[in-house]
């Protein structure tokens, strides 16, 4: 039993979601709570796994571990190659470790239970799957499907405009991957293989080729950048993001900022390096505008805001344009100590950000489940009416600034080590760009806690106990990577430092 | 389990026709056993369909079940059929779409004695083409699908497009039929060989100058069935105007019986012919492609989204036939099962939607998902299959298409990856029209679907599902169909 576990691990892991999600069908509808607890219990069962996953990992090697593969499309030569390395497994365990959390905020909607629960589970599955997917045919698969729950999540438990936002969310993100589509099907179809080892091996020993007297490889490249441009998402490709998050259901918008736009900057690093290192190259000052553009103008677009959750969701355009900095710098700089030292940082920011931003967006749900306004005018003063939720806010608010001793800081720190001898001028300006950061969080945290409280928010409670135990891990997470970054950074640094 | 010497293709064959003969012999009244009879036929079909396909040696490929004898032998015209892996799919589909047509039409009022006899009438033409092979036992099941296709739409269709939809479906069909005898006849005349065995006539090497200017008659005479660009629009208005069971035969089976035959008298006969025109097939095909989804995005009208929506996917069996590759062809055959059943799903909600609300148009629709949610999640998963949604049928079988399209003309996978995109669009906004929003007034009584509607809902979606997790069900048996077309185009 046990080796049978531990040789089908990240099936396991992967599945169980949606095992849970059909198991749900047998629940009657009314039935609210066991389908409450159920599904938390079908998101704790992959959380468990990966942290067994975790502690058999052998970080000393930075191949890849827990593989499985079986013939899947034959006819097409694509198989369900599954496994993780040090990169992929810390993104399969922040996942794991934020649906459980996303769950237990959803505890609050009675609407239609069981089938938005259903999607969750759905979606988890699609999530996971693309990190642990080592055939690039499985990769497409998985991250196209995620977007079917995420659409039905937005477009039937979302605010008020959340048709208009649904629609531009789907339609944005599937145009992107349209070119991603198009450049596996060719890649498939030059290689003829979609294994991912067979594919780079072969992609890159090939020469030249012209597609309508272009070079086919930079065309190629540019289909996969935009594709996980769109969904990190890069300037100018984010204008999805604001809407689809305000309009977002408080979980959706957890999952949204903490997992979903990590998938772009995991395809990023696990397809654009790898397959395209001249492309990434030539074209590196050109990424690193567009991420600069991203944290300058993120940092600048959250300042103006007056809806606390569209402010937010600035803010991640802001902290992932980070990411693809770091991105950029190794594409130009491979091999070097600083491409290591860069991605480094960027997988760390992908984790601090996953834990601040999906603590961001639960407080901002939070204060609107008790106030109805998402207006910052509005709300003032309430940290002497609610003094945990402030705490709290201001902790979470802290580790997304980028305060020492908080997650974001040792990850932008590495980031900005490592790219400042790359590009000079680009990291300067982001540099700039974090002061913004500063300021925007400051103007958030001084509309809703400080100031005069208006009458009409004396009678409000403050976080209750469920609350509590969603913002806590985040927190201590946070806390703890600040503090002692290795813990985790163990995990991938070989890895990194193997591939970049 | 060992077939030899039952005649199962030819029962698969007639089982309808004579179940339909039989139904008009019943008494009018008894209007329970004219039904029963009618899904019972269909459900037993399915049944011996799927006995085929467990019964199929992959291995050994090729045509099996071959049953042969004279029927004309001065003209060397023989009652001959048996199917490959590429056929062998299209008798599933066939089977499965006349019990699902049957079991959505228990609500028939409206002389249902002839209805069901001539839905039974259809489904033994649209088997015997299937199963064919001889050329002109093709063109003859080929044929008479047009008497009880008018006459269903005529009698039994949408009042106020019905005698316009019937005629323009059938003239347009005849002037196919007329193109593709032509061919078929020159075919016959040319090989010198005094017969009509499709077998015979694959290894017949036709002069190649021959074959560049008859390919057209042949291919185009049978693709105006499948839908072709420009002559799609007997599609749209003929679906329409159909009662719902025809529209699903119609979209889910007819215009895969007219790209089949394409494929096999066209294609399959005149290969050079096919190389020659290929870049003309590609453009028309992908035209259907995009332009299809681009009119479906403009419809008002709920049935004339999926009747366009059926132009665009055909467009692609177009494409991934006229690639003449392994995974083009792999994937037509995938497509034409998989938008057979999606398509076939999609008519039959529309019809369940029609027959509580009463209108078509959507924007006197909306909100239907809480009165009928099982419809509601049907249509989603048609729809995701139409939107090629990983995950789905579709997904798995415009992927190779795709595929097959890169390796001849990588212009077609570009230009046609658009309508990808435009159909996300369209579909998207009929399901929150429909199934989204706010439920009119007029439509506050609306009741839930029937158990046997839930029945078809649960058994299309869940194959469409099945093919889209696990490919291999279909694709490795029509991977072996497909060395053979690929075996004669490479020989041509």
């Amino acid at each position: 039993m046990m080796t049978w576990v531990l040789a089908h691990l990240i099936t396991l892991i992967l599945f169980s979601p949606l095992v849970v999600g059909l198991v749900l069908w047998f629940i009657p509808v009314r039935q609210v709570k066991a389908i409450r607890w159920v599904t938390l219990a079908g998101t704790l069962i992959p959380f468990f796994l990966a942290l067994a996953a975790w502690a058999r990992f052998d970080s000393a090697s930075p191949a890849f571990q827990f593989i499985e593969q079986v013939p899947w499309y034959i006819s097409l030569n694509a198989s369900y190659h599954v496994g993780v390395d040090g990169i992929s497994l810390t993104m399969v365990l922040l996942t794991t470790l934020l649906m459980p959390l996303a769950i237990l905020t959803s505890f609050n909607i009675t609407e239609k239970t069981r089938t938005y629960m259903q999607l969750f589970l759905l979606l988890e599955t699609a999530m996971l799957g693309v990190f642990v997917a080592l055939d690039l045919l499985l990769f497409f698969v998985f991250w196209e499907v995620g977007l079917v729950p995420m659409y039905f999540l937005i477009a039937a438990w979302g605010g008020k405009n959340r048709n208009y936002a649904s629609l531009k969310f789907i339609l944005f993100t599937m145009g992107g991957s349209l070119g991603l589509l198009l450049a596996t099907q060719m890649m498939g179809m030059l290689t003829g293989s979609f294994d991912l080892s067979v594919v780079t091996e072969k992609w890159l020993a090939l020469e030249g080729g012209t597609l309508f007297g272009l070079p086919l490889k930079t065309i190629t490249f540019w289909a996969f950048v935009i594709a996980f441009a769109v969904k990190v998402p890069v300037w100018p490709f984010h204008t999805w993001l604001p809407d689809a998050h305000t309009e977002a259901p408080t979980a959706g918008s957890m999952i949204l900022a903490g997992v979903l736009l990590k998938l772009g900057a995991y395809g990023f690093i696990r397809l654009v390096l790898p397959l395209f290192p001249a492309e990434s190259q030539a074209f590196a000052p050109w990424l690193a505008a567009l991420s600069v553009a991203a944290i300058v103008m993120g940092a600048l677009g959250a300042w103006g805001q007056s809806d606390f959750k569209r402010l937010v969701a600035y803010s991640s355009i802001n902290h992932m344009g980070f990411v693809v900095l770091a991105v950029a710098a190794a594409g130009a700089a491979a091999g070097t100590p600083d491409a290591h030292i860069a991605m480094n940082g960027a997988v760390l920011q992908m984790v601090a950000h996953g834990l601040s931003s999906a603590g961001m967006f639960f407080l901002v749900g939070a204060i609107y489940e008790r106030t109805h306004t998402r207006d910052l005018n509005e709300l003032g003063g309430l940290y002497a009416q609610l003094p945990v939720y402030g705490s709290v806010l201001t902790f979470i608010a802290m580790a997304s600034l980028g305060l020492p001793g908080l997650a974001g800081f040792m990850a932008e720190f590495q980031i900005v080590r490592g790219t400042w001898p790359v590009f000079m001028g680009a990291t300067a300006i982001a540099l700039v760009g974090l002061f913004f950061t500063g300021a925007y969080i400051l103007k958030a945290l001084k509309l809703t806690l400080h100031g005069p409280l208006p009458e009409r928010w004396k009678k409000l409670t403050d976080l209750n106990v469920r609350e509590l135990v969603v913002v806590s891990p985040l927190m201590a997470l946070s806390l703890w990577i600040g503090l002692w970054p290795a813990g985790i950074m163990s995990l991938f640094n070989l890895t990194v430092a193997a591939l970049f | 389990m060992d077939l030899t010497g039952f005649p199962i293709l030819s029962v698969i064959i007639f089982l309808p026709l004579a179940a339909g003969l039989l139904i008009l012999v019943m008494p009018a009244t008894k209007t329970g056993w004219v039904n029963g009879l009618a899904t019972t036929v269909g459900a037993v079909d399915l049944v011996l369909a799927l006995l085929l396909y467990f019964s199929y040696d992959q291995v050994a490929a090729g045509y099996q079940f071959i049953e042969k004898m004279p029927w004309v032998p001065q003209l060397g015209i023989s009652y001959h059929v048996g199917v490959d892996g590429f056929s062998l799919p299209m008798v599933i589909l066939g089977a499965l779409v006349v019990l699902c047509g049957a079991l959505v039409s228990w609500n028939v009022d409206d002389r249902p004695r002839e209805f069901f006899a001539f839905l039974m009438f259809l489904g033994t033409s649209i088997l015997g083409v299937f199963a064919s092979l001889d050329l002109f036992q093709l063109f003859f099941f080929f044929e008479i699908a047009v008497f009880p296709k008018y006459l269903m739409i005529v009698l039994w269709g949408y009042p106020k497009t019905r005698n316009y939809g019937g005629m323009k479906l059938t003239i347009y069909l005849f002037v196919g039929s007329m193109m593709a005898l032509f061919g078929v006849l020159v075919i016959y005349f040319k090989s010198g060989l005094n017969t009509f065995d499709l077998l015979a006539l694959d290894q017949v090497s036709f002069a190649p100058e021959l074959q560049r200017w008859l390919f057209p008659f042949v291919f185009l005479g049978f693709a105006i069935l499948g839908g072709i660009f420009p002559f799609h629009s007997w599609a749209p208005d003929g679906h329409v105007a159909a009662p719902t069971a025809v529209s699903m035969m119609l979209a889910g089976v007819e215009m895969k019986v007219g790209a089949f035959a394409a494929l096999r008298a066209g294609i399959m006969l005149l290969p050079e012919g096919a190389q020659y025109w290929q870049t003309a097939i590609l453009i028309l095909a992908t035209i259907n492609v995009v332009y299809g989804a681009l009119i479906a995005l403009v419809q008002t009208d709920f049935k004339y989204v999926i009747g366009f929506s059926s132009v665009s996917h055909m467009g692609l069996v177009l494409i991934g036939m006229a690639t003449l590759t392994k995974q083009g062809l792999l994937g037509a055959g995938m497509q034409m099962f998989s938008h057979g059943i999606m398509t076939a799903l999609f008519f039959a909600i529309v019809g369940m939607v029609y027959d509580r609300a009463h209108t078509r148009e959507l924007s006197a629709l909306g909100g239907l998902g809480r009165k009928m949610p099982w419809a509601a999640f049907g249509f989603i998963v048609a729809g995701l299959v139409s939107m090629g949604m990983p995950g789905f049928s579709g997904f798995t079988a415009e992927f190779p298409i795709f595929v097959g399209a890169w390796q001849v003309a990588p212009w077609v996978a570009i230009i046609g990856i658009l309508g990808v995109i435009v159909t996300a669009g369209y579909i998207l906004l009929v399901i929150r029209r429909v199934f989204f929003g706010e439920l009119p007034p007029a439509l506050e009584k609306v009741s839930d679907v029937s158990r046997k509607d839930k029945f078809v809902i649960a058994l299309l979606s869940s194959l469409m599902v099945a093919l889209g997790i696990f490919p291999a069900l279909l694709s490795d048996l029509i991977s072996t169909g497909v060395a053979y077309i690929l075996a004669l185009v490479g020989a041509g």
